[in-house]
């Protein structure tokens, strides 16, 4: 009995939560459905960006860039399905009369799959390898993350005739999957509850992560790297390894937005986004995986919301959101809750190194008043 | 163990920073298991000593041997910890977001490799922390967050971190900085206990510390070793005082 209460307690708001989202589309309509599974997709991004800044401590500017490399890979693939063995209708209007070299392989949906994970991986790890091991820390990251995504940014939109310029590449509308249309319900519906079912394999995945010993040390290294250095550890591996997966979740995401967006260009990928994706975790709460999903969730719904209502001045909302949760909640709403949780001294089984083997003991612990913030 | 063998060996190791020379063709060694005391004025070379033993600062010229094997030249930082060589570093430096517990299991873990921080501590991990806690005085306190701890208890807890990695040689820079009498007996005491198990290298400003417990005492001045010795026999040695009180003789002249 103390079992399932204690098996539930952990796992009940879990279940709860992805079941109601596997649910939605039995009453969503197919808009909303489709406004959902894009949000969903956000939200894996914003796993990866808490891992590497709420739990790592580095700001990285860049998940876009990774999004976009994620999400034109499997674009690829769509646009050669949907253009039916001729090439692709931009090309043509560039002038080009054959199917460029590196356009070819992505005719496999398993190539370009592996290609859109792998391929911003790799880049987040040899350039990871070579910015961490000469020791670039804090701001200095955040600028070169940044730099890059814009650089390639402007590059696609430079790259005609290869990637669509400025309109990206679109009309995917006509690609079949299992013979099956990509607009058609069931293969929308398909994608969005693939879409549900990878956010809680991340979310699993990461809460596993986070949980292990590798948490706290992301932790320690985000309190103090020279420590963590001078403790044994070699700071450049830790940190390739968790900026390499955070950029895999912002390619798994990407492949997941365009089948259900049906577009994808470099205003999706730039500067703008990468900043947008800051705000969610910051919103949400950093260091705390559901805090990310949350503000991922919360932010694009008010910012459907508030462009659908007042399309002139909604930037100005979501700036000032921003500041404002800086400045009121800088844990975020969910660091904000908890806080305030802890006011009223809840009960909680702590896990003392005394008692292993021994029955729990249950200790009463306030983290409002560790954070020292009973005042706050 | 083999007391006579030496833990450190610095031979000819001199660092100029932008001219100024911090350490002087400086030679300076320990035997295996002792607890050796380093003073010196500002600016003697007494934490870029520290430095270059564990690898943050290379040196321009000498040698650096570790354990009769390891040359420390040619070892980046933390694989020098893996050999066992420790810092505790002036100021106090712990995971402030993490618990004392979590404290020292993020330093019990440091051999281990990556794939294994995926994985439950081991039960001989555990039962070091656990002896680790007791030593330092903080049982209690394990499940509190190291960033609200007193500055002594950090003090405590930087030096558990490094006593639960069991490393050869321990160095710590200033461990008594800011602790109140109370606390800076307690940490000599903890010193000498660590004594019985590693060889430690303690640099200390606060005379009467020293003076209550270093046995051996090395005495820098200007990058070099000026002297070492029993604690009486440096005290008295003209030149350390020349060195300490020279200024204030100067002072004292001035004023007569």
């Amino acid at each position: 009995m103390k079992q399932i209460f204690k098996f539930l307690r952990r796992w009940g708001p879990f279940l709860v939560v992805t079941a109601i989202f596997l649910l939605a589309p039995a009453f969503l309509s197919s808009f909303r459905l489709n406004q959902l599974g894009k949000f969903l997709t956000y939200a894996i991004i914003a796993v990866g960006l808490d891992l590497i800044w709420g739990y790592g401590g580095m700001l990285s500017l860049g998940q876009g860039l990774f999004f976009g490399l994620g999400a034109y890979g499997f674009a690829m693939y769509l646009k050669l399905q949907a253009s039916g063995g001729k090439i692709p209708d931009f090309m043509f209007w560039s002038g080009l009369t054959q199917l460029p070299w590196f356009w070819v392989p992505f005719s496999s949906a398993i190539f370009a799959i592996c290609a859109a994970l792998l391929i911003p991986m790799l880049l987040a790890a040899v350039l990871g390898y070579f910015i961490f091991r000469s020791r670039v820390q804090g701001v200095y990251f955040s600028i070169i993350t940044q730099a890059l995504t814009l650089l390639t940014s402007i590059w696609f939109i430079g790259q005609q005739a290869y990637s669509g310029g400025t309109n990206g590449i679109t009309d995917l509308g006509s690609a079949k999957l299992f013979g099956k249309a990509l607009l058609s319900p069931t293969m929308q519906t398909a994608f969005y509850i693939t879409t549900v079912l990878c956010l809680a394999g991340v979310y699993l995945l990461s809460r596993w992560l986070t949980e292990a010993r590798f948490g706290r040390l992301l932790i320690a290294l985000r309190d103090n790297e020279d420590r963590v250095r001078f403790l044994g550890y070699d700071p450049v591996m830790l940190k390739v390894m968790i900026f390499a997966f955070s950029a895999g979740l912002a390619a798994l995401a990407g492949i997941l937005f365009v089948p259900q967006v049906g577009i994808i260009s470099p205003s999706s990928m730039g500067v703008v986004p990468s900043i947008e994706m800051v705000i969610w975790v910051a919103v949400g709460g950093r260091g705390t995986l559901v805090g990310a999903i949350l503000g991922a969730l919360l932010v694009s719904y008010g910012r459907s919301y508030l462009s659908e209502s007042y399309p002139n001045v909604w930037q100005f909302f979501l700036g000032s959101l921003f500041v404002g949760s800086v400045i009121l909640f800088p844990q975020g709403i969910l660091g904000f809750l908890k806080a305030q949780a802890g006011k009223f001294r809840l009960p909680v089984i702590v896990r003392t190194p005394s008692n292993v083997g021994v029955p729990e003991t249950v200790a009463t612990v306030t983290p409002a008043g560790v954070n020292g913030g009973s005042s706050a | 163990m083999n007391s006579t063998a030496t833990i450190l060996d610095v031979k000819n190791v001199s660092v100029s920073f932008a001219g100024f020379k911090a350490l002087n063709a400086l030679n300076f060694s320990m035997a295996q298991g002792e607890l050796r005391f380093v003073i010196g004025p500002n600016g003697a070379g007494k934490t870029t000593l520290l430095d270059v033993v564990t690898g943050k600062t290379r040196p321009q010229q000498g040698t650096i041997t570790f354990n009769g094997a390891v040359n420390v030249l040619r070892t980046t930082e933390h694989k020098l910890v893996q050999k066992g060589i420790e810092r505790k570093f002036q100021t106090p430096t712990v995971f402030g977001s993490l618990t004392v517990y979590e404290n020292l299991e993020a330093a019990v873990s440091f051999d281990a490799g990556v794939i294994k921080l995926f994985t439950r501590l081991p039960a001989a991990g555990e039962e070091k922390i656990q002896t680790t806690l007791k030593l330092i005085g903080l049982q209690e306190r394990a499940d509190v967050r190291a960033g609200t701890l007193a500055h002594g208890e950090k003090q405590w807890l930087e030096i558990g971190m490094l006593l639960v990695q069991e490393p050869k040689l321990l160095l710590l820079d200033e461990p008594v900085a800011g602790m109140t009498r109370r606390e800076r007996n307690r940490t000599g005491e903890l010193l000498q206990e660590i004594a019985q198990r590693c060889s430690v290298l303690v640099v200390e400003h606060d005379m009467e510390f020293v003076r209550n417990f270093a046995t051996t005492v090395s005495v820098l001045h200007m990058g070099q070793l000026l002297c070492q010795g029993p604690v009486q026999q440096v005290q008295s040695d003209p030149r350390v005082i020349e060195v300490y009180l020279g200024r204030k003789r100067d002072r004292d002249k001035l004023a007569a």
